[in-house]
């Protein structure tokens, strides 16, 4: 039996985790300093459910996948010129604030708002993907209230693996503490999956993929509508960067057994 | 106003420490607002849990029965709706488990409230309440507060002291319908005690970086040596595994891996960032990435072969400058 799946997969922008990140008051709050500036990747755990849900796609003929994406298109069109070599998907843009400042609710109702005005979407196929965290804000919240929005009440976190049956049923397993899995089965779609690191490695770079997507990547670049966020009262009275130094001490040409029979007393103490 | 307290118990009826931490946050909170505090249990059965808290002070509500046993998001915010209708609470505090940080965020939208997760801090200022929370993956600390009611909030484990009192407590039980709900729990999978590597209790953890698959100085690489090594301290210690992302990485590229490494154990920017008392960092570099990872580990040592590598630049105790391969070999016949 054949099961085609509208996949949404939900991903943003964030600086290059190797940059050095510091704080600076903005005028509707804290913000990065030189954000503009910073080199930006797609997020990671956002990366891993668009490779996830082209590889469903692919799985499962007839199924189409877009990545919604918030982020300042400038930034957004740098990104997706890398992305698009990845996975086939069609891109939607909410042109506005990638910031980790911003206030997760304000993100999932823009995302959500642009969801809905996705042309052709079924939502009775629909599997929403993103990250369960992302290198940003980090709240493992948008998902969440993103399907909340849109009537979607079967949900799942941390998801590593999906595995659909004949039947259409979705077979989710999710992480939970002290590295264990748990098993959920839903009947069918809808359903939301914030995915962990799944299980598949990052694709290669395919240059003709590439040049199909942004062929109608750009023109939704262009077509990106101003997303609204400030219907907030999120107020921050500071953010800081922890003073981290410590007095490291360099213990060198010392014997093995001298460094291990102190490392020893330390573990044991 | 009132502050409702809201948790989930364990498979055993019991709440998780993290739970009773969460406890002592939202009794804090309300003693500190001036408002009444409210407990909100989800469970199988909910008595024992309630009585065990029962010292707080709070009025109870619970929500209980097989449905609520295990983690749904469908028939958990349903839960978690219907207690905090049921007390009118206008601050939600709840601890950031796998189980509620998958179902809470979803409260907030059906009470057309707000949520913010994995706070580190709560406190009143000016008779607000004001939450603290790290950006950018625990590279930097906001704190903040909003006007928004209700106030939905999960607390990172770790943040608070565990809230004790023993009391008995008549709980007023609320009816949720989770009829509708198509998601059926099938198991949990998890390796055996033995083969169990992720130790979120433990006092210390290992970190193992890429450098325990690189070739070594006789030109090989002795993968099958640095897995016996590793899993030998382990074993030993009953310490917790980390792993670098680009050890992890390593099998999407070809090369050797460690057997037992998969993607939970990475730390850092783009894993996880544990909490145990002491870490001992191997074959990895203290990069600001890695560093993130360590955030809240106490006492921190490294063994590298690099004397300038980043774990020297003030980010761990003690940089043991040496082989891995030699000195943890040696730290193990010592362990016994």
């Amino acid at each position: 039996m054949s099961n085609e799946f509208h996949i949404v997969v939900c991903g943003s922008i964030v600086p290059d985790p190797l940059q050095t990140l510091a704080p600076q008051d903005g005028p509707n709050g804290p913000v990065l300093q030189n954000e503009m500036m910073l080199p930006a990747v797609l997020d990671p755990w956002a990366g891993h459910a668009l490779y996830e849900a082209a590889d469903l796609a692919a799985k499962h003929p007839g199924s189409q996948v877009w990545l919604v994406s918030l982020g300042p298109k400038a930034k957004l069109q740098q990104v997706m010129m890398a992305v698009s070599q990845k996975a086939p998907f069609q891109l939607v843009v909410a042109d506005g604030s990638a910031s980790g400042f911003e206030d997760g609710f304000e993100t999932a109702k823009t995302l959500a708002e642009t969801i809905q005005g996705i042309a052709g979407l079924d939502m009775s196929k629909l599997l929403l993907f993103g990250g369960w965290q992302s290198a940003s804000r980090g709240s493992g919240a948008v998902m969440q209230m993103v399907g909340e929005m849109l009537g979607m009440t079967e949900q799942f976190q941390g998801v590593d693996k999906l595995t659909v049956g004949d039947d259409g049923a979705l077979e989710v397993l999710e992480r939970i503490e002290g590295g264990a899995y748990q098993k959920s089965v839903v009947d069918a779609a809808p359903a939301v999956l914030g995915w962990a690191t799944g299980d598949l490695p990052e694709p290669p770079n395919n240059p003709q993929i590439g040049m199909q997507n942004m062929q109608k990547n750009m023109p939704a670049l262009q077509q990106a509508k101003p997303a609204d966020l400030s219907g907030t009262s999120l107020k921050f009275s500071a953010v800081d960067v922890p003073q981290q130094r410590r007095e490291t001490r360099v213990v060198k040409d010392v014997p093995v057994e001298e460094v291990a029979k102190e490392l020893v007393e330390w573990i044991k103490g | 106003m009132t502050v409702l307290f809201l948790a989930h118990t364990e498979c055993d009826n019991s709440l998780h420490k993290s739970a009773l931490e969460a406890l002592t946050a939202a009794k804090s909170l309300a003693d500190g607002l001036g408002t009444d505090l409210a407990v909100g249990l989800v469970g199988a059965d909910i008595a024992g849990a309630a009585e065990s808290i029962g010292g707080c002070g709070a009025s109870f509500y619970g929500v209980a029965g097989p449905e609520f046993a295990d983690a749904r998001y469908a028939s958990d915010v349903a839960a978690a709706e219907a207690l905090s209708t049921a007390c009118s609470a206008e601050i939600v505090v709840a601890p950031a488990t796998s189980r509620f940080s998958r179902a809470v965020p979803g409260l907030a939208v059906r009470l057309n409230g707000r949520v913010d997760t994995h706070l580190s801090g709560l406190d009143v200022v000016d008779g607000q309440p004001v939450a603290k929370r790290w950006f950018y993956r625990q590279r930097m600390e906001g704190t903040f507060t909003r006007d928004e009611r209700p106030w939905v909030m999960t607390i990172d484990s770790g943040c608070a002291a565990a809230f004790e009192g023993a009391s008995a407590v008549e709980v007023t039980p609320v009816a949720v319908d989770v009829s509708g709900v198509r998601t059926t729990v099938a198991g949990i999978e998890c390796v055996s005690e033995d083969e169990q590597t992720i130790r979120p209790d433990a006092e210390m953890l290992l970190v193992a970086g890429a450098g325990w698959t690189k070739k070594q100085a006789d030109g090989a690489t002795h993968v099958d040596v640095a897995e016996t090594t590793i899993m030998d301290f382990l074993t030993g210690t009953k310490s917790s595994l980390g792993s670098s992302k680009s050890l992890v990485d390593i099998s999407g590229e070809g090369g050797a891996i460690i057997s037992f490494l998969t993607h939970m154990h990475q730390v850092g920017q783009t894993g996880s960032t544990p909490r145990h008392a002491k870490g001992l960092a191997t074959c990895c570099h203290g990069e600001e990435p890695h560093v993130v990872g360590w955030r809240f580990i106490n006492e921190r040592r490294a063994i590298n072969t690099d004397a300038s590598c980043g774990w020297a630049q003030g980010k761990c105790d003690v940089l043991y400058v040496g082989d891995a391969f030699e000195i943890m070999k040696k730290v193990n016949e010592l362990l016994g």
